[in-house]
């Protein structure tokens, strides 16, 4: 039997099916839903803290807050290796920098792409710290405990995606996913 | 500072195995985030779905034995409606989400590298404006750790039952008209990425 790791891709239904079971595993286990940004978090508030030790002693986030090296910041750094390991096993590896819907509608300058990826991904953190959590922590732990903060986040953020996405690249865009 | 070893180690491996679902998954790819925004790539919902259907079922089933316990994060009505609103700009102009964002470094995808510098910075901000954010955002109420069953005054699990129905419809359509394979078949052409 082939190894199920060098195929490209995995029905969606697998997947999901397996990201409820590893779920049970997180809350099971540590105790804790999976979930991406608050690590995030507290790598920055650990430069910051790192960077301007005296600023600490008086700033309330280190009052209330205390960032560490734990669970989910081990979690963020398995992300990357299990992608690296299955994009590796099954030869889907790549170092593109625009992707090719991005290039019919903004052209082929790397610059411009990789700026709207840095700009696009603050955004993206700095609302995911706002609202206490991301499509992981909210989207898809939070929705599975039911939590009204979750299913009113992910309905949110899908809505403005969507018309992020038609007013990025319009009805045309469809025909260049 | 730091979590005890094992569960450092716990946080690893369970992270791998995330990393490898979603990279299977083809979450971790741009294409497949704006299909989906665009409505011409349904695998986002797909798996997003089950893993609601798979994993809230389990947790619910769990919770009279003790075994778990919920996690529910609070309804602060002014952070969840910000937040939702940058996060929806964000995500659809990075093309990726935290977890995919991650998951697309490990693929070796450059524009992911620098929107994971760029949440590292979005991040700091954060964490700099804290003070000023915290009790700005507090102005408009704060709902505390509700879940919909709670809210409503219903089981849980006519909740989940809707959520199965549904995701059941979602497998059988994408069964019947044959596009099992999304992440790839959609498209069509492998080089596209």
């Amino acid at each position: 039997m082939k190894n199920p790791l060098a195929r490209k891709s995995w029905s969606p239904f697998v997947v999901g099916a397996c990201i409820g079971v590893l779920s049970w595993f997180a809350f099971l286990t540590a105790d804790h839903p999976l979930g991406i940004t608050t690590a995030f978090e507290h790598s920055a508030a650990l430069l910051i803290g790192l960077s301007a030790p005296q600023a600490v002693a008086t700033h309330a986030y280190f009052q209330q807050h205390d960032p560490k090296i734990g669970w989910e910041w081990m979690l963020v750094v398995g992300v990357f290796i299990g992608a690296l390991i299955s994009a590796a096993t099954a030869g889907d590896r790549t170092s593109l920098v625009v992707p090719s819907l991005w290039k019919w509608r903004f052209g082929e300058s790397v610059w411009r792409r990789l700026a709207a990826a840095f700009f696009g991904g603050g955004l993206m953190m700095f609302g995911a710290r706002l609202a206490n959590g991301c499509t992981s922590g909210h989207g898809i732990s939070g929705s599975l405990q039911l939590a009204a903060s979750s299913w009113l986040f992910s309905v949110i953020f899908f809505g403005t995606s969507i018309a992020t996405a038609f007013a990025l690249f319009g009805r045309e865009g469809r025909r260049h996913v | 500072m730091f979590d005890p070893i094992w569960k450092l180690i716990l946080g690893l491996g369970t992270g791998i195995v995330f990393g490898i679902l979603l990279q299977k998954g083809g979450v971790a790819k741009f294409r497949v985030i704006l299909g989906q925004f665009l409505f011409t790539d349904w695998t986002v919902v797909k798996v997003m779905g089950t893993a609601i259907c798979v994993g809230g079922v389990g947790i619910y089933a769990m919770l009279p034995t003790e075994a778990v316990e919920l996690h529910v994060k609070p309804l602060i009505w002014g952070g969840v409606v910000a937040g939702g609103l940058c996060f929806g700009i964000g995500m659809a102009t990075f093309g990726y989400c935290p977890g995919t964002g991650v998951a697309a470094c490990g693929e070796g995808r450059r524009d992911a590298m620098m929107g994971v510098l760029g949440m590292l910075i979005g991040a700091g901000v954060y964490v700099a404006l804290y003070p000023t954010i915290k009790p700005w955002l507090r102005q408009f109420g704060d709902a505390g750790s509700v879940t919909l069953p709670d809210l409503t005054g219903t089981s849980p699990w006519w909740w989940l039952a809707a959520i199965v129905v549904a995701a059941g419809f979602l497998f059988i359509r994408s069964h019947r008209s044959g596009t099992t394979k999304p992440a790839t078949t959609k498209s069509g052409a492998p080089k596209r990425v």
